[in-house]
């Protein structure tokens, strides 16, 4: 395991998920999941204003938020990401779903840790267009993405294209709702 | 008249006999349990727990007999009958004394076998007839380790019958006449390997009898309860009775083949309480493994049988009559 | 396989197992496509007794989310109580006193002990040996009297606050304690006389559910599976929490990958539990059990928050999400067992069903928590 290799490829990918109009910030250093004290003297307002997260890699500290590398990055570009860490010996320890209804986004967060030995916490976030849900799915490296992949669908929707198994997991056969949702109601 | 006088009381005897052995086996299996494993096992009904087999008795009578849906009614319900029929009937060739035997007959070995062996099969049709896939199993399972046991058990017992040129339960007890040396197991005069030929009948009747480590068609960890997981009531209370007549059955004739049957160990007063002490002796043995050892796989259940049991007690049936052709 | 197996005259069935049945320890069900003796296709089917903990986290406020800790594994909780405690200090920047973190480490660690005592015993008695159970039991009594005097329950414990502990433990706790480890010690090495040398009990275990380092990386297992499999990797260690850096006590590794491996891990740490405590009430500092300012409605900084701890079963983690209210905008939990059980469908490919249930005796699993 190669921190600043996993790093350097992962902050290349997110620089290529960068939509084509130049950044106006050099590094994407965000705002809206971040609330560490370098930020807190930007300006409050920008804070409130819920904006979501430009695609990059922030380097969290770890004893604040309990992770090392923080990347967002496009849906399309979870594979790779997932590829560069599965090189690396990298585990896949949990798939978070997050409903921003807000922001009329869902998230997907991969939790990455390392098995060998060194402590080093990676996540990898990606965010979809709420009404069209579709990211691909990372079954085929990491056969434990299966189940925690299935659940994320069942609970928030969210499609994960070429899925082996998209049924229902811990939820009735029957259930036609998304509990997780935030527009959910009982 | 007289005999028939002679069989009736026999009869009566016998039946209290068994029914007392089959209720009282339960209790000394649960107190020793719960000694073996630190409680005292149980205690509530009675003095010692000594009314819980009457009171176990009469909750499994008064429960409603359901057949499942899809079992087979007639196996059903003949399973748990012919299991008990066997055992029962072959209380009738055993020796308690030197006269306290219900019917001599010469060929009392051969019949035991002969009947012993449809135990097996009441179990594979209890397990077939539940229709559940786990009595299935069960059965079949149980079936196979009836006919892989079933050979050593019988060559080892042709030594027996090599050694007394007897079929005759009797006749091969009244030949261990004397001594604790003039018993089967030490009889090293007639083939070296007795003493380990009495481990592999022990080990081949602890298979037959359907108990721990041996107990396939049972293995509630992984086949809920086997060939009776779909009975209730007096059908599961006949398979569980049937189980301790085996077990007397079993340790009876080991005791016959091997311990001198009603012969004492040191010459004076032989009599039946020799035989009920050495079988007891062998039902606690039987108790106290079942609640020491865990269970076997299927598979290493069949391969002691065919990879070390059967070729032993066949090199064992060869070296005793080298013994007896040559000394 | 058998070469009946392999045989074109292949005829399968299938088998469920479960959610009735007393190898799956609770509400697990399994789909097994049998091919006579052998598993074909072996299916886990969870969802009996989900209860949606994640959605109770973002209806409650954090405080009010406590009692839900001691659900999910009802076996460890207090390392459950543990994670949350500590996810909620890291997130809310509160500073905890070092007794109450000394209080957390010995209690998390009687409970670690009694879990795989109650761990060992089910297992034997899953592959038919009914009495280590009550063995085991007998000592689990101890250590729940125990937590019981400070925790006020047995098995569902809800102790730790934010910032500290709900009750200071006192000297009969502490003698208590002392006199347990004494009378505890000696039993392990007789249960392994009694129990790991028993011939039968090896040649079941020995060989049985071989997994291999990768795929514990690959499915995300850890805890004594991983540990099992050769790697050393152990939450308390590898990322320390709590006040585990300065207690010594060694990490148990076996090569061997199979159950008989993943079995002597667990009585290992055991002994490694034992170590642990004697230790900590050693070093047991004086001083207050709560830290002082904690707000009593908790509103943590937005952002999301990352916290694992090593529970009985593996590496419990919590990712929560806030939104700088007083309840969790998103909570999620990593069950250690969730990942565990999910390579039983890969690795029990092929096996004899009573090896495959073997096999998933030695996974541990506990099945609240897998469905949460």
């Amino acid at each position: 395991m190669d921190r600043a290799k996993i790093k350097r490829e992962l902050e290349n990918l997110a620089a290529e998920g960068l939509p084509a109009e130049p950044p106006q910030e050099e590094t994407p250093v965000e705002v809206q999941t971040e609330a560490e004290g370098e930020d807190k003297a930007k300006p409050k307002a920008k804070k409130d204003e819920d904006v979501p997260r430009k695609n990059g890699l922030i380097e969290t500290e770890y004893a604040k938020r309990g992770t090392h590398l923080d990347v967002q990055i496009n849906p399309d570009q979870v594979v790779k990401a997932a590829e560069i860490l599965d090189a690396e010996g990298m585990t896949l320890e949990m798939v978070t779903g997050v409903d921003w209804l807000k922001e009329g986004q869902l998230e997907v967060i991969y939790d990455y840790s390392y098995p060998g030995g060194q402590l080093f916490r990676v996540v990898v976030r990606a965010r979809l267009d709420r009404n069209n849900p579709d990211i691909p799915t990372v079954c085929h490296l990491y056969g434990g993405a299966n189940w925690h992949e299935r659940e994320t669908w069942e609970m928030l929707g969210i499609n994960f294209v070429g899925h082996p198994q998209l049924e229902h997991f811990l939820l009735p056969e029957d259930a036609d709702f998304y509990p997780l949702r935030k527009d959910f109601k009982p | 008249m007289n005999e028939l006088i002679r069989l009736l009381s026999y009869m009566i005897c016998l039946a209290a006999f068994l029914g007392l052995n089959l209720a009282y086996l339960g209790w000394v299996e649960r107190k020793g349990a719960g000694h073996i494993q630190r409680r005292t096992g149980p205690k509530d009904v009675g003095p010692y727990g000594l009314l819980q087999p009457l009171a176990d008795g009469l909750k499994l009578m008064s429960k409603q007999l359901i057949v499942p849906a899809n079992a087979d009614r007639p196996l059903y319900m003949c399973a748990p009958i012919l299991t008990m029929v066997p055992a029962v009937l072959l209380f009738v060739a055993i020796p308690f004394g030197e006269h306290l035997v219900p019917r001599e007959f010469s060929f009392g070995l051969l019949m035991m076998f002969a009947f012993a062996s449809v135990g097996g099969m009441s179990i594979l049709i209890g397990g077939w007839g539940s229709g559940n896939k786990y009595s299935l199993i069960a059965g079949a399972r149980a079936v196979s380790q009836n006919v892989a046991y079933e050979i050593p058990m019988l060559i080892t017992a042709i030594t027996i019958v090599m050694i007394t040129g007897s079929m005759d339960l009797n006749e091969i007890v009244r030949q261990q006449g004397g001594y604790i040396w003039n018993w089967n197991v030490f009889r090293l005069d007639k083939s070296i390997l007795m003493p380990v030929s009495f481990l592999v009948f022990f080990i081949c009747s602890l298979a037959e009898t359907n108990r721990t480590p041996f107990d396939m068609g049972e293995c509630e960890g992984e086949l809920v309860a086997g060939y009776h997981t779909e009975y209730g009531g007096m059908g599961f209370g006949l398979f569980m009775m049937a189980e301790y007549a085996n077990l007397v059955i079993g340790c009876s004739l080991t005791t016959v083949l091997f311990l001198g049957g009603w012969q004492s160990p040191i010459g004076i007063f032989p009599g039946p309480h020799w035989f009920l002490l050495k079988m007891y002796f062998l039902i606690w043995s039987f108790v106290w493994i079942r609640w020491t050892y865990p269970r076997t796989t299927f598979w290493g259940l069949l391969n002691l049988s065919w990879k070390y049991l059967i070729p032993f007690s066949l090199v064992n049936l060869l070296l005793t009559a080298l013994f007896i052709k040559v000394f | 396989m058998s070469s009946l197996a392999q045989s074109q005259l292949r005829e399968t069935f299938e088998l469920n197992i479960g959610p009735q049945h007393p190898a799956t320890h609770g509400v697990l069900r399994i789909k097994v496509v049998m091919d006579g003796e052998y598993i074909d296709r072996a299916e886990p089917i969870l969802g009996y007794i989900h209860r949606m903990h994640e959605k109770m986290g973002e209806n409650r406020t954090w405080n009010q989310f406590w009692p839900n800790m001691g659900r999910l594994d009802y076996l460890s909780a207090m390392a459950y109580n543990h994670c949350y405690a500590g996810l909620m200090e890291r997130a809310a920047g509160i500073e905890v006193p070092e007794r109450a973190e000394y209080i957390r480490v010995i209690t998390a660690e009687l409970n670690r002990i009694q879990s795989h005592l109650l761990g060992f015993g089910a297992y034997i008695m899953d592959l038919g040996g009914f009495t280590p159970l009550m063995y085991a039991m007998d000592e689990r009594e101890q250590i729940l009297d125990l937590l019981e005097s400070v925790t006020g329950s047995r098995l569902t414990y809800c102790y730790f606050r934010f910032g500290g502990v709900y009750n200071d433990i006192d000297d009969d706790f502490i003698t208590g304690t002392r006199a347990f480890l004494k009378r505890f010690r000696p039993q392990i090495p007789m249960y392994h006389k009694l129990v790991t040398g028993n011939a039968i009990l090896m040649d079941r275990l020995i060989g049985v559910g071989p997994i291999s380092a990768d795929m514990c990386r690959k499915y995300g297992a850890t805890g004594p599976v991983l540990r099992g499999s050769g790697v050393n990797y152990d939450i308390r260690r590898n990322e320390p929490y709590s006040v585990y850096p300065e207690l010594d006590f060694d990490i148990p590794v076996y090569k061997e990958c199979d159950s008989m491996a993943r079995y002597m891990v667990r009585m290992d740490e055991m002994v490694q539990s034992c170590r642990i405590i004697e230790n900590a009430l050693n070093k047991l500092p004086e001083g207050p059990v709560m830290a002082e300012k904690v707000p009593k409605a908790l509103k943590p900084p937005k952002g999301d928050y990352h916290y694992a701890v090593e529970a009985a079963r593996g590496t419990f983690s919590m990712r929560t999400v806030s939104d700088g209210t007083n309840t969790s905008y998103r909570m999620r939990l990593r069950s250690p067992t969730y990942s565990n059980v999910s390579l039983f469908e890969e690795a029990s490919r092929g096996m004899l069903l009573s090896d495959a249930l073997a096999f998933l005796g030695s996974l541990d699993p506990v099945i609240p928590e897998m469905d949460r």
